[in-house]
This record gives C-alpha cells, structure tokens and sequence, in this order.
C-alpha cells in the first residue's frame, strides 16, 4: 500500500501584516506573485516525481493570506498539485482566507478546483477589536464571505479566533464567540494571543506581556485569571454547543476535526512547499530558505546539497537536501520519541501505547516511568484503555506537562 | 649579559581609584617605545579580560621597559601596577615590598582622597621615595595648583615640582619619566651574595606549573640554580628566568639583585609557593628571610556551591589554583542541606567576592550558587567558650549564648562639603557611630565614623557615590569587635527552612530585611503547581510572609502549522530554566535567589 503524505502550500502574501503576527507574510506586488508562483509550480513539479509512492491524503494551503492571490493562479497550483501527486479521492483540501478578499467567483473557482474546506481568519466579531488588531475586515465583511462560500458549496468551513486581546474580558470574547457559533461553522480554531518579538504588539505591550506571564496586575492585556477563565468559558460554551475540543485550540463537530492539523501531532509525514515551509519526510525535518530572492533562484534549477546541522551532542551532521532549504535535519531516536510524546499529548485523546510500542519497539514505561508517574501524581495525565492523555488540568498546564518529555 | 644596577628603577604608580593609574601606566610604555600604538590596547597592563570590562586593576602586573633619558644613557624601568580599590589593600602591600618607589598620581580636579592617603602611608611604611604627579589637568575642573599645595598640606612632601600631565591625551609624559630617574633611586644589594628574592606575585600556567614573580633582593639566579622556599621548605631547580614585556613573559639568562621578573622551575603543587615567601639557593642559603607579608585575613565570607554537584572537585582546584596569586582567598569545605557540598570561602570585601566568583566561571568554567555573604561574629557561649562564626547555620542555640559581638572597622570618609549632611545620615542608618569631622580645605571634610563592617560589606560604597553624586571616597580598616544585638534571620520556602539562605542581622533590622528578603523571593522563585509560602523567622517566630500564587495556566497556544521545531524550542527554553534550579524539598529554587539578600537596598 503506498505510504500517506500530507502536503502543505505557503502563501505568503498579505494586503498589509497584522500587529500581532509574526509568521512568514508580506505585502507586494503584482510581478513578485507571478515570479512566486512560478517558483512554487517549479518546486510542485520538483517533487511530484520523488513522491510517486505517496497518496496524499490531505492539502493545506496557508498563508499569508492565500485568497490574496488572483484566483486564476489558486487554480493553476491545484491543477499542478493534481497532476504531479497521486492524491486520495477523499482527501481534504483546506485553503485558508480573509473576509473581503474572496468574491463569489473567486470561490466558485477554489470550489471547482477541488478545495472542501475553507478557514475564514475573523480573529474577532468586534470591530472595534478588529481594528486593534490591524484586520483588514469588519464582521460585517465576515457575514458576507461566510454566507458566500456556504452558498458556493462548501460544507466544512472553519473560523479562527484569537482571544486574550488588549482591553478584552470574559465577556466580550463570549459575545465574539456566540456571534460565531451562530452560524455554525463545523470548525472553531480558537488561540490565545502571543505577543511576539518584531512586532507592533510586541513593541506596545511587552511589558504588560511580562506582567501577564508573571500574574501581576496588567495594564490592558487580560490578567493571567482573566485569560484563563476565558480559555475555560470557551471549552464549556463550546463544549455546550456541541463542538468538541480535539486539541488544544481546536473544536469541530464530530467527524470535522481537520485531519491535516492531526496528522502534524501524529507524525504522519508531509511535505511543505513554498517560502519557509517545513517538512517532515523519513525523520528528516527540513526547513525552506525564508529568503524570497534564494527562493526563486534556487528552484530555476534545483540542486542536490547537504545540509549541515548539530546534533544533540554537538557533533557537526549532514543530511542531503535541496538547495531550497535553509537547514535540515534527521531527527535521532530521543528526537522522535519526545516529538511523539509533546505532539500527541497536544489532542485531547492523547497517545496510544500500543503504536508508541510500533514506532520504538519498546514499551513506553521503559522510557517515561517517571515522568508518566511524576505527571500523574500532579493529577496533570492519566492511563486509560491503553491510551495515555493530559487531564484537564494537564492541558491547562500543557507546557509545563509536555516539557518533561524531553531529555 | 650584566645590567648596571644604577641603571634599573623599580617603581609601582599608586592613587586613588579612577585618578588615572592604569592610563599613566599605559603611556608610560608607550612612550618608552616598548610597544607600537598599534599595538597599544587601551591599558595594558590590565590583561585579566574582567580588569578591562571594570576598568579596575584587580592582580599586580609587571612590566619591564627601556628608557632612554635625557642625559643619553639607557634604563630599564620595571613598572609594577597596583589594584587601587579598597578591598586590594593587601595586594598593594605586596607589590609595594618589590619597588624601590613610587608614583603618586593625583586627580587634578579631585585632589587628595581617602584612598591616596592610604595607599602613600602604605608605601612609606615601605619605605619607598614617593613621587607626586598630578593627572587629568586637561579637565575644565581642574586646579594643578591648589592640588599641589594640598599634597604638601595632606601627605607633607615636596609636591611643587611635580609633573601636571594628562595621561589620556599624553601631555608631559616626558617630565615623569625624567623624574623617574632622577627621583626614584636605584636597587641595591649585592649580587655575588647568596640569594634572597621576595614573591610577590605568582600565577600557575598548565605548561610550566607555578611562575614566581620575583624581586631579587641579593644574590643572582639562573637556569639550573636550586632554589628552595624558605617558608614551605620546597625545592626546584630553575628551568627558566626572564623579565616581563608588556603582557608577556621574555627569557633571560639570569635575574641578579635589583631586579624584578620571574622564575619557573617546574613546581607543580601550587601549594608549595606563597606569595611574601622568599627564595634562596638550596646550597648557599641566606641567613633570613625577607620579613614577608603580614597575614590577611578575610573580612567577608560566603558559601560557593557548584550549581552541578559533580563538578565539586573542579571547584576545589579551581580555588587552589585562584589561591597561588591570591592569599588573601581562604577557603575550607562546608555542607549544606540546600547546596550540597560546597565550599565557606574568606574574601577581603564584596568586590574580591565577585571578582573571585567571575573568575571561576569564567576561567574555569564553572556555574557556581553563592550564598549571602556575612563577616565573622564571636559568639560567647554561657559556658565560656568563644565562637568565631563565619557560617550563620552554625549559631548555637540562643539558649546556650552569653552575648555576640561583631566586627566594627574605622571608615574615613572626604567629601565635599554640600554632600556632608547626606553622608552622615546613610551613615547614621548603618548604624555608624560619629566620631569627628576636620575641613581639609573649605569645601572638602574627613568624616570618620566607626561602623559595622557588616553594613558596609554589601553596598555601602554605591550608596555612598549615589548620594554623593560621585564625590565621596572611603577607606576603612579594622577596628576590632564590639557587642551586638544580633539575631539569625531564617528563610522558609514552603515551610521548610533553607539553610543556605539564613543570615545574622542587627536585631532592630530583622523585620525590615525579612520583609525585603521575601518580597524579593517571591520575584525570584518561579510559580510552581502549588502555592509556595515564603516566611522569615527569628528564632521560630515568623515575622514576615509573601505568597507565591500557584500556576494554572500556560496553554499560551498559536497554530505554528508544520513548524514544529519552533514548538520544540520553547518547550526546551522552560526545561532550560529547570537546569539553572535547585530543588529545595519539592520546590525549585532558581541560583539568583540565593544571591538576593545582596540586592535588598537596590529599590
């Protein structure tokens, strides 16, 4: 049977970079997304070939903001997808995008295309919210391109949301949230903000950020109290409304938890193309130069190279990469079981022991006895029916819990 | 190859800190051509990587360069720097016994300081020429003359010739090294004689095991001379003699009386050198010994710690090797429910602490948990007997004590005379006791007090420049013991007591500090899953608490997508900040905190 490979497409073009972002995205031009695009059909036809023992069982395009792009190149980088990978009949193909940059022919496009999922980032059903955060959008905005791609067809749409925002309480983020559940999307990604160094944010509330972390007094941040009784209010209220947290951030209702983003905590290898992707292929994590100029050159002609990094001893290693990636690396035994541990322990129904015991041919005790007992003890996880997972209480304090694992 | 001994000059530059010393040293060697400007780092002969960051000289260097003065002939000058701050006292004894005189520098804008009376009566207690010269006179502020005449006035010698120059910008460099041969006389002592050579410094090196630095007093020594100790008896035989170039050492065939430089015979035991010994030949013996260093002794203790227990033995040799060039270190093992084995170490001040603790981790790579620092207390027993307590967790039960007493030192104290009024209340709140105050000029005061060396072993010198704005300067030196009214201040971290963060304090000021002691702790020690009570207790009575709240949440989550790398990292970061812990009962207690009794009075 030929092996499962996820595929991931990074977009990394916006209208204009939001105050709390930090992930791989500008704004440009017109002739920087043709020359873009070229370079990312260049990589898809690149790796088409080497992956022909694949089926890709799902497809992720994110951004940036993906809906940015001229429809007509969406459509041409699916078509590439589709002729260069063998890909599942029932694959998932999710595409990420922002209120007011879709029209209802842009979507008529993705839908024909053979996108079935659509992320609508709204962040914030509040305005005023909304523009703190630097959004482009209004909720209004929102409705529209909701009630738009419902009307294209698509029947598993996501919407992400942030909470913990300056000036944010409890209940504003609930208002945020049942004007959400409202509409029922069958998916509700809901993060907590990080304030991240090189950003607007990070320059305006890093102290208070500070304060939070510390559990003092903030000045607008939401205390560390306040963003936790918001991150409880939003289990229950979504647990009330009939979604189920599956992760972390992430609620669906039964048989919508998106399977790409499962695939990440279980390991399942996948393969990102574009600007800065990430891959994970045979334990070999690679990382894409995030540099837009080595890009496009690099993938004119794409090259054999070795890539050099240090392994958990210090010695100097290499693993054969592209000339497209920034760095790589095969991850050790211990590399792959802590990974299994902190990735798995992320979702709700934890790890199996049983395919622990598969992937490292020895029992899990025999490598976290104590950890696994130390943990259980602090009432953070527990052992049932062969499956080990965080409690409650462990996944409010799953940092703490998930660093353990490593060695 | 015989060198004139009319023609060699030994000399050290002494002076208050910041009045120049080290720049004037610079240029002298710059100057007499030894080095190239190019390769003039600024201040060379601070070559210890910690000296230059500081700006302050902490170990003796030497350095021997050629003059050739105006009346033609060629000298050699062998320039040995001294340590200007209060704490180096004693190194400047030593490298005062290797000089035949002495450079007084003198801030012209400043003037005389406490700390250029103390070390000129240092160097006439060794009996060497001293030779004023007044720096910095390319400062708006300053006034050569009246400096001049406060020299003659404070110290009492002839000051009316002495050289104004700017070391920075090099002006009149040339009048002080005119005047070095002129002013400072020529070694004597015979070379044919048996051989007496004063250590006065010493350093170990992985390669040729203990180098002396020596002066010759009498007699020669060369390759193959065997030389003994006369204090620890131990015996070598010369592998090698040279002289110091600047920040490296030059062979030579011999070192004859008169002059300075160094000898390596293989020594490996490190204990078999001391500074202040002398060394003579094994075969033709002096008949005594130089009268050597009087004995230091510490004035401030704490508890070094490796922060990994195994690395125990690497701390002990590091401090044996830390000890060949610093005597004034003492150290002896000591255990700690907290710590584990560690070592109580004897300083002689705050700034030798930290200079000791940066150097071992530093140069030996060591990551090390200090406790807080104390002086030595005599404990009276009921039964008679006398404690001296330099460890607080070895206070006997107040049972079974008569009385305590502790050290008092007699501080000197100038000071411009708008900043008396602040100087006198910090003072009167470290509990000195006023003894009298004389203008040396109009608007300059000597204030002395007497006060507890432990309220000023902390931060009573950056208390006294901030309320000063700069313009106080202290000398102290010990007075002697007086009683006390002291108690053990107790630190419990989630009701258990941690030994290594108990201290002695005044009585009256247990409350104050317990108070400061647990506000800072509950800043240092990270939240746990639990709530982790922080309480000071005198004597089993608590007297201060704060609370640190329990963790419940740090889900902080973001979709990082595929980049899962980045995931690993902050988890590795929160696992990172578990190494620098140590576990307290089943609280982790960060390193810094055990420093924090130190940073009390920073707010």
């Amino acid at each position: 049977m030929d092996r499962e490979l996820e595929l991931y497409i990074h977009i990394p073009f916006c209208v204009k970079k939001c105050n709390y972002c930090d992930f791989l995205s500008f704004s440009s031009d017109q002739k920087t997304q043709e020359d873009y695009v070229n370079a990312l059909l260049r990589e898809i036809c690149y790796y088409g070939p080497l992956m022909k023992d694949r089926v890709v069982s799902t497809i992720y395009i994110g951004g940036g903001t993906p809906s940015w792009l001229a429809y007509e190149r969406m459509e041409e980088i699916l078509s590439a997808i589709y002729q260069n990978f063998q890909i599942a009949p029932d694959a998932e193909v999710s595409m990420e995008c922002n209120p007011g940059t879709v029209t209802k022919e842009s979507l008529q496009s993705y839908f024909s295309a053979g996108i079935n999922r659509l992320s609508i980032g709204l962040q914030s059903a509040d305005n005023e919210e909304l523009r703190l955060l630097g959004r482009i959008h209004t909720f209004e905005q929102f409705v529209k391109t909701y009630e738009m791609a419902r009307n294209t067809g698509f029947n598993n749409l996501n919407v992400d949301l942030i909470s913990g925002l300056p000036y944010q309480n409890t209940e504003k983020f609930m208002d945020t949230l049942h004007k959400v559940i409202h509409f029922q999307p069958e998916h509700i990604s809901a993060y907590t903000l990080i304030i991240e160094k090189g950003t607007p944010f990070y320059d305006q509330y890093k102290f208070d950020a500070v304060r939070q972390e510390a559990g003092m007094k903030t000045e607008v941040l939401p205390t560390e109290d306040e963003a936790y009784r918001i991150y409880k209010m939003t289990q229950l209220t979504l647990k009330e409304a009939g979604y189920m947290q599956y992760e972390i951030s992430n609620y669906a209702k039964a048989g919508h938890a998106c399977r790409h983003n499962i695939g990440y905590w279980k390991r399942t290898d996948y393969l990102g193309l574009g600007l800065g992707a990430s891959s994970l292929i045979d334990n070999v994590r690679y990382t894409n130069t995030t540099d837009l100029f080595t890009y496009i050159n690099e993938t004119q002609n794409i090259q054999m190279k070795e890539l050099e990094y240090e392994d958990r001893d210090k010695n100097q290693k290499k693993v054969l990469g592209t000339g497209i990636h920034a760095d790589g690396q095969l991850l050790d035994r211990k590399s792959q079981m802590e990974e299994f541990m902190f990735l798995g322990l992320r979702m709700n129904e934890g790890i199996s022991r049983e395919e622990f015991q598969e992937a490292f041919h020895t029992p899990i005790e025999v490598v976290y006895r104590n950890v696994i007992e130390e943990l259980k003890q602090e009432e953070l996880l527990e052992m049932h029916a062969g499956r080990i997972y965080l409690t409650e209480k462990g996944m409010d304090l799953s940092n703490y819990a998930m660093a353990k694992f490593l060695f | 190859m015989s060198i004139d001994q009319s023609k060699i000059r030994n000399f050290c530059i002494i002076a208050h800190i910041d009045h120049g010393k080290s720049t004037l040293a610079d240029r002298i060697i710059e100057k007499t051509g030894t080095l190239t400007s190019r390769e003039m780092q600024a201040q060379v002969l601070d070559n210890m990587d910690l000296e230059r960051e500081r700006g302050i000289t902490i170990k003796s260097q030497a350095v021997r360069i050629i003059y050739t003065a105006k009346d033609g002939e060629e000298y050699i000058f062998n320039l040995i720097d001294t340590p200007g701050h209060v704490d180096f006292n004693y190194e400047v004894s030593r490298s005062l016994a290797a000089c035949d005189g002495a450079i007084l520098v003198v801030d012209a804008a400043q003037g005389v300081e406490a700390q250029t009376l103390a070390n000129v009566y240092l160097a006439m207690d060794h009996n060497l020429d001293v030779m004023p010269v007044i720096n910095k006179i390319d400062l708006p502020s300053a006034r050569p003359d009246e400096v001049a005449q406060e020299i003659e006035d404070v110290i009492g010698i002839e000051a009316m010739d002495a050289p104004r120059i700017s070391a920075k910008t090099g002006l009149n460099i040339d009048d002080v090294l005119e005047q070095i041969v002129a002013k400072i006389p020529a070694p004597v002592g015979d070379p044919k004689a048996p051989l007496k050579a004063l250590i006065f410094d010493a350093i170990y090196d992985s390669y040729k095991g203990v180098i002396i630095f020596c002066r010759v007093m009498e007699g020669t020594v060369k390759v193959g001379t065997n030389i003994r100790m006369m204090a620890t008896g131990a015996q070598d035989n010369v592998v090698e003699v040279g002289y110091f170039g600047a920040g490296q050492f030059i062979p030579c065939d011999e070192l004859s009386a008169g002059m300075v430089g160094y000898i390596a015979a293989s020594i490996k035991n490190v204990r078999d050198t001391r500074v202040g010994d002398t060394v003579t030949e094994v075969e033709r013996p002096c008949e005594e010994a130089l009268p050597g260093y009087k004995k230091v002794n510490p004035m401030v203790y704490c508890g070094l710690y490796p922060a990994d227990s195994a690395k125990y033995p690497d701390l002990r040799d590091a401090l044996e090797k830390l000890q060949v060039n610093d005597a004034s270190l003492q150290f002896e093992p000591e255990t700690s429910l907290a710590l584990g084995f560690g070592f109580r170490c004897g300083f002689l001040g705050l700034l030798h602490l930290e200079i000791i603790q940066e150097r071992l981790e530093r140069e030996f790579n060591l990551d090390l948990v200090t406790t807080a620092p104390g002086v030595i207390y005599k404990v009276h027993k009921t039964n008679g007997d006398v404690i001296e307590l330099t460890n607080p967790s070895n206070l006997p039960d107040p049972s079974e004590i008569e009385y305590m007493e502790e050290p008092y030192v007699s501080a000197e104290i100038m000071v411009t005379s708008d900043y008396v009024g602040a100087i006198m209340t910090l003072c009167q709140e470290r509990r000195g006791i006023y003894k009298s105050m004389d203008y040396i000029e109009a608007t300059r005061a000597l204030i002395k007090y007497d006060m507890p060396l432990n309220e000023i072993i902390y931060d009573f010198f950056d208390a006294l420049k901030s309320r000063s704005r700069g313009y106080a300067s202290f000398d102290y030196e010990m007075k002697g013991y007086e009683r006390s009214e002291l108690v053990k201040l107790d630190i419990l971290i989630n009701k258990e007591m941690v030994d290594a963060l108990s201290f002695i304090v005044f009585k009256e000021s247990a409350y104050e500090r317990g108070r400061k002691m647990c506000e800072r702790l509950k800043e240092e020690i990270p939240r746990h899953l639990f709530e982790i009570p922080i309480q000071a207790a005198v004597g089993g009575k608590i007297i201060a608490r704060e609370t640190v709240k329990a963790m419940r949440k740090d889900v902080l989550a973001k979709c990082y997508g595929g980049d899962i790398s980045r995931k690993k990292k902050l988890l590795e970061k929160q696992k990172e900040g578990k190494k620098r812990m140590r576990q307290v009962g089943n609280v982790e207690i960060p390193q810094e905190a055990f420093m924090s009794v130190l940073k009390l009075d920073e707010d």
